[in-house]
């Protein structure tokens, strides 16, 4: 077995080695052609194009929880928080649920003559995005003393109370008989996005919402890239390696730490707006603690710390939950007799792909270059003694 | 916050600095107290003074201006505590021994509810089975209940941690909660998606006796009725046999007990099963009192009895047991004035406050995790 991992390992060197310098960027260019010619390969408003569109945003989030557990280190178990934030932004920035408002900004002819709040969606994604990165540190401020598993306790926490008042909001007043959510009713008739000279989005048509997400994604695994190799990324790998090694090196650690907080929850309330416009309601009871574990599930299936596994992970656990259970499995319990439906026992399923996972390959799908070298140190170990119990000539060097 | 830690110099406005230490140091020592006395002493005011509306007669509101609604809190609280009380040993002993969080163990004491509620239509138990027999198949149910608990918790350690003790201690946080969601997965398709009740077999909400106005309701007495011998026999287990030792040494420092000839792998198995029949007791004693089961209860609990642990202190049976009864006392507080949809809210606010004043909680000692 070890042999043939690192036969494996050897083959991949020397097809990396031949490879020229600019095939990486080439097949970036190529996957994000791929990604924009997608849609007219499927009908407009197919199942399989409703998957995509989630898939794609549940890569979104999982990018955005990767900055937080697999650059920082720092375990959320409270991630559906920016959620539920980013879908109450688009909730209370672009629908009539603020009735007493009047504000339009950029919206399309028809909203801009409703009453409440109707921004352009841009402006809301930018908006959900601060509101979450303003509640990402909060919630980290005080998680700043502990390690381990005590910030994956009070992230939970966090991400409990904010569901609790999401579902409980319709009792909570802000003035003029208007209430902070609408609870488990939801608020609905919220805007579909709107740009000048496309018009305005409709469910018909999925490939308008595809590009949108598409051109989402583009930017949160751009500014992942760039913050992975900056300065700010290099110091979230130290804090999370060793953080007294980090804090002695001069690293401050309140500002890193705050900092991976707030940018992970921008992109999850970046595609938590998205989700409140393309399911048209922003209901309480989306915002379960399951949630923030398949974000979390994600993150682990494609390797932690490692951004195109966020993206496959993310992708893999998107077209399972919403194509293949729903479309292609569920009847299966019943062909061999149960009476229930794949559909009920999809989080168990997530739950028995995170055991298996962590048990038989914990780095992953694509696991980090720096995380697989931390877990293979141990089989290298092996291949030295390999080397060493069978003489210069007979091990794989 | 990491100059206190790491800083070896003091800056120049040493003063400043020294008191705000001083008062961390404060907060640290009586925040949380002040935080857990504040409901209580405020409502005790509010009864007293605006007084509270206590029944109807003749369509007029009957108002009291006494302590007595506060010490029905008091005991539903406690006797709910109990059920949390037992949940909390658990979760310590586990987080004692390996470092370990096991969501999974809120789920455990699901099964033990689930499990039980199963075998009381196996013994033919209803409301119409008589006292003796009545508590000679409770007795067995127990004892059954416990015993496929604490082997479902030995097996989740042998299947999802053992592998994975030389991991990242990431890796066992994340398989527990996958292990957490399959039982819940199991919970859903063995009794449904939604609560069931179940028989009332012990009357639960039927008075016994009356003190200061309070009644004691027979589900409290039950409740104490198992926690306190299960504890006791617990404590005098970690503390008289031999057994009990190793756990203790396996949880100061496992490599010298490995060293000392103690069998590692055992104790550890020894306490999950340890943890898992307290839990499973603790599911029994729930089906009887709140005489309704649902897929979706372990985790409520779980959360709760972690709660419970770490106010206590992790680590710390008797922590654990405090913990447990406070907890349970501030969830009935929230449940009759907040009203029960905050209550939730209410317990997770309590957690962050004991994580932010004093996370090595009442009765712990520093940990490296909460240092």
């Amino acid at each position: 077995m070890t042999k043939l991992r690192a036969r494996l390992r050897g083959w991949r060197a020397a097809v990396e080695k031949r490879l020229p310098p600019w095939s990486s960027r080439a097949m970036a260019v190529a996957l994000i052609a791929i990604g924009i010619v997608l849609p007219f390969l499927f009908s407009s408003s197919s199942a399989f194009m409703n998957a995509t569109i989630i898939a794609v945003t549940y890569a979104v989030m999982s990018l955005g929880l990767n900055v937080v557990v697999g650059f920082a280190g720092l375990l959320d178990l409270g991630y559906v928080a920016f959620y539920a934030l980013g879908a109450y932004s688009l909730g209370w920035l672009g629908s009539g649920f603020f009735f007493k408002a009047q504000v339009h900004a950029l919206v399309s002819p028809v909203a801009s003559t409703l009453p409440g709040v109707h921004l352009n969606f841009i402006l809301i994604l930018i908006a959900a995005a601060l509101i979450c990165a303003g509640a990402g540190v909060v919630i980290g401020l005080p998680t700043l003393r502990l390690r381990g598993d005590y910030i994956a306790v009070v992230t939970l926490a966090f991400g409990e109370i904010i569901a609790e008042v999401a579902v409980n909001g319709q009792s909570i007043h802000v003035g003029g008989g208007m209430t902070l959510t609408a609870g488990n009713l939801g608020i609905s008739a919220v805007d579909s996005p709107y740009f000048p000279g496309i018009g305005s989005f409709n469910l018909l048509n999925l490939r308008p919402w595809y590009w949108l997400i598409f051109a989402v994604l583009l930017f949160v695994l751009f500014v992942n890239l760039r913050l992975r190799d900056s300065r700010l990324g290099r110091a979230w790998i130290a804090l999370r390696e060793d953080e007294v090694a980090a804090v002695s090196m001069g690293i401050p650690l309140v500002k890193t730490k705050l900092l991976a907080y707030a940018i992970g929850a921008a992109f999850g309330g970046m595609a938590g707006a998205f989700f409140g416009t393309y399911y048209t309601v922003v209901n309480a009871g989306q915002f379960q603690f399951g949630f923030s574990i398949f974000i979390l599930a994600m993150v682990i299936i494609g390797g932690i710390g490692s951004i195109w596994g966020a993206v496959v992970g993310g992708l893999v656990l998107g077209y399972i939950n919403n194509y293949i259970i729903p479309n292609v499995l569920n009847n299966l319990p019943a062909k061999f007799g149960f009476h229930f439906q794949l559909t009920a026992v999809e989080f168990g399923i997530f739950g028995f792909l995170l055991v298996i996972m962590m048990v038989l390959r914990p780095q992953g799908l694509i696991p980090e270059r720096r995380r697989r070298l931390e877990l293979t140190a141990g089989i290298a170990a092996e291949d030295a003694q390999l080397v060493e119990t069978q003489g210069p000539a007979g091990g794989p060097t | 916050m990491e100059t206190t830690t790491i800083s070896p110099t003091p800056s120049p406005p040493a003063v400043a600095a020294r008191s705000l230490a001083a008062v961390r140091r404060y907060a640290g020592r009586w925040g949380l107290i002040a935080a857990l006395a504040a409901l209580p002493i405020y409502y005790g005011i509010t009864d007293l003074t605006n007084g509270y509306q206590a029944g109807f007669v003749a369509g007029h509101a009957v108002i009291h201006h006494d302590l007595s609604k506060l010490g029905f809190n008091f005991a539903t609280g406690l006797s709910n505590g109990a059920i949390w009380a037992l949940i909390a040993i658990g979760y310590t002993l586990v987080y004692g021994i390996i470092e370990l969080i096991n969501f999974a163990h809120g789920d455990v004491f699901m099964i033990g509810s689930f499990t039980s509620v199963g075998l009381w239509a196996v013994l033919g138990l209803g409301l119409t089975t008589g006292a003796l027999g009545l508590i000679g198949g409770l007795i067995v149910t127990l004892i059954i209940a416990m015993l496929v608990t604490g082997s479902l918790n030995v097996l989740i350690e042998r299947v999802a941690y053992r592998p994975l003790r030389s991991a990242p201690k990431l890796a066992a946080l994340i398989t527990a909660v996958g292990f957490s969601f399959i039982l819940q997965n199991v919970g859903l398709l063995w009794r449904g998606g939604s609560p069931q009740s179940v028989p009332d077999l012990i009357r639960a909400q039927q008075p016994v006796f009356t003190i200061a106005g309070v009644p004691i309701l027979r589900g409290y007495i039950l409740a104490f009725a198992v926690m306190i011998p299960l504890v006791f026999a617990l404590t005098w287990f970690i503390n008289r046999t031999r057994a009990g030792r190793a756990m203790r040494a396996t949880a100061q420092d496992p490599e010298a007990a490995r060293l000392m000839g103690i069998n590692v792998n055992a104790t550890i198995s020894l306490t999950f099963l340890l943890g898992g029949m307290l839990a499973g007791a603790a599911g029994l004693v729930y089906a009887l009192y709140e005489t309704n089961i649902w897929y979706f209860q372990g985790f409520k609990a779980g959360l709760i009895a972690f709660t419970a642990a770490v106010m206590g202190g992790i680590g710390n049976v008797r922590g654990a047991v405090l913990g447990g009864l406070i907890i349970g006392v501030i969830q009935a507080l929230a449940d009759s004035r907040l009203g029960p949809q905050w209550t939730e809210a209410v317990v997770f606010g309590y957690l962050i406050a004991i994580m932010v004043l004093r996370p090595r909680g009442l009765l712990g000692e520093e940990t490296r995790e909460a240092g």
